[in-house]
């Protein structure tokens, strides 16, 4: 009988099964997560739909899902009223990106100097604490009216409010610097320069990367702000354009968007972390 | 070994003393006036109690740190600032974390304006030497503590130190891995002709490694009393353990240190009465 072949092979058998279990168990629970994760948005979004339809919730004010897929797709397939999605998107972006690698560029150069240099730390160490203390998103106005309604006023919001965490963390990780490593390189031979570039930074990076996840999110806000106090293209525009014709599923779907696309550069700065941190070993948490 | 080092001792201490200010604010005296002379070639283990400043007295050396009085000779010349025939061995991991084994090695040499080519012939070298060839790719968190302290030994002696500091650097290895980390480094330094200072609290590889061993006293720390080791080389720490003349040595230095220790332990319990 050819069906009956697979007995042949009962000596492995015990460990196969048991390794094959295992994984099978691994497996089922990461689709059970995903299961429930998936379970959870379709509950959030059909109770939204089932109440904004049955006239719980007002739709005028709260909007729904369908109308807000709707005004998507609209964006997507007619354009907005400042041109296409996909140009909006890229303006936002923009900004945001140059904001943000102005901002880590200034934080990072500024932080390590500090961190190294005693005396400039000592200078303008109360300088920055007193900056700091501004909040900063009221600055967007300002640079309104310095840098006009081009993209020029967002990369500056964008840029105050990348520059200070990063800055810190910069000057945090360049302080904190195994005391042991530094003297191992200065015995090896190292001057302060290479001290600097090629053991405080490395040490260091750990913290600035930390500040860079955090920063890009506030680039974006930076960028999103000064377009939504005035702006001629971008995804702040649409929402102060949808929120001023009194489109609720506007706001909520340029809300989606900036999302979406948050979540996108989030993944690629976590990969590019990821290949530059080979050197360390690997988190024994799960990590999500 | 060059010319001018054969008449001036590898190393000076003359009444070295060194001060810390302490984060509350009072001094600190770690060393006291400090006298030892290393000659060239020998190897030199420091014993004493628990944080009576052995450490400091490396660093003294090293350059690392000035003395607040005293003088500090490093082959007949005043130490300012970091000597560069000077290699030091930390107690603590120091070897660079995101760096591979083979670019940790040969760190030294490129820090001091070595070619590439020849700082990575040299660092393969030492690799080989210290049986890590295999493992010139890996991360230091992929090694064991013992391929890590054996990095750090490469690290070091690829710069070809004429003076060799070495604060306690086996302290955190189990007991065989620190006898046969022992081993290994008396064959390293056995071809090289330099000097060592060997601080250590375990009294069993000072005298194993030594050819003298400098007793010091409770903190501030000075020399207390000098012993000469005369086993016989080249050694290995397990068999020359057994010797009775060891025993002998040990009998007698462990005099002088115990009662040093004696005096740390009763300091402690009155601090913490």
């Amino acid at each position: 009988m050819p069906l009956e072949t697979p007995v042949a092979a009962p000596a492995a058998a015990p460990v196969v099964t048991r390794t094959a279990a295992r994984e099978r168990a691994a497996r089922n629970r990461k689709f059970t997560v995903y299961g429930a994760r998936a379970g959870v948005l379709v509950a959030f979004l059909g109770l939204w739909e089932l109440s904004a339809r049955s006239g719980v919730i007002d739709p005028f004010n709260f909007s729904q899902p369908s109308r807000i897929w709707a005004q998507i797709w609209q964006w997507i397939t007619h354009g907005t009223a400042q041109g296409s999605l996909g140009e909006q998107i890229g303006y936002t972006l923009y900004e945001a990106l140059t904001g943000w690698v102005i901002g880590v560029t200034c934080g990072v150069l500024l932080g390590i100097a500090l961190g190294r240099i005693r005396f400039l730390a000592d200078v303008f160490g109360p300088y920055i604490k007193v900056l700091n203390a501004i909040p900063r998103i009221v600055l967007a106005p300002i640079f309104l009216i310095w840098f006009g309604l081009g993209p020029a006023s967002k990369v500056a919001s964008a840029v105050v409010l990348v520059f200070f965490p990063v800055f810190f963390n910069a000057f945090q990780g360049a302080r904190e610097v195994d005391r042991n490593l530094i003297a191992n390189a200065r015995i090896l031979g190292a001057d302060n320069r290479k001290l600097t570039l090629q053991v405080v930074i490395p040490a260091a990076t750990t913290w600035i990367f930390t500040s860079l996840h955090v920063s890009f999110g506030f680039a974006l806000i930076g960028a999103i702000v000064g377009e939504y106090i005035g702006a001629t293209k971008g995804l702040g525009l649409l929402v102060a354009a949808a929120q001023g014709t009194f489109n609720a599923a506007g706001v909520y779907a340029a809300m989606t968007i900036l999302a979406v696309v948050a979540l996108f550069t989030e993944g690629l700065l976590t990969f590019a972390e990821k290949r530059l941190f080979r050197w360390k070993p690997a988190d024994s948490g799960d990590g999500r | 070994m060059s010319g001018l080092t054969t008449t001036a001792p590898a190393i000076e201490l003359t009444g070295a003393t060194k001060r810390f200010r302490t984060p509350s604010g009072t001094l600190h005296t770690a060393v006291r006036d400090l006298d030892l002379t290393v000659a060239p070639g020998e190897f030199v283990a420091v014993v004493g109690p628990t944080g009576c400043g052995k450490s400091t007295t490396l660093t003294l050396v090293s350059g690392l740190e000035e003395p607040t009085e005293g003088e500090v000779k490093v082959h007949g010349e005043h130490v300012e600032g970091i000597n560069s025939q000077v290699g030091f061995v930390f107690q603590q991991d120091a070897v660079f974390p995101w760096r591979t084994v083979l670019s940790n090695v040969m760190a030294g040499p490129r820090f001091r304006g070595v070619p590439v080519a020849e700082a990575r012939e040299r660092a393969r070298d030492w690799l080989s030497r210290v049986g890590l060839a295999a493992f010139e790719d890996r991360y230091p968190h992929q090694l064991s503590g013992g391929m890590r302290k054996r990095v750090a030994l490469a690290q070091t002696f690829v710069n070809d130190p004429k003076i060799l500091l070495m604060d306690e650097p086996f302290s955190a290895l189990d007991v065989q891995t620190r006898a046969l980390m022992s081993d290994q480094l008396l064959e390293l330094w056995a071809g090289t002709g330099s000097s060592v200072v060997f601080v250590t609290h375990d009294l069993d590889e000072a005298i194993a490694l030594a050819d003298r061993v400098v007793v010091m006293t409770a903190g501030p720390a000075t020399v207390k009393q000098i012993f000469t080791v005369d086993l016989p080389r080249p050694r290995t720490v397990e068999a020359v353990r057994l010797e009775p003349r060891f025993v002998e040595l040990y009998r007698e230095i462990w005099a002088s240190l115990g009662e040093e220790v004696r005096i740390t332990r009763e300091r402690g319990a009155g601090n913490a009465a």
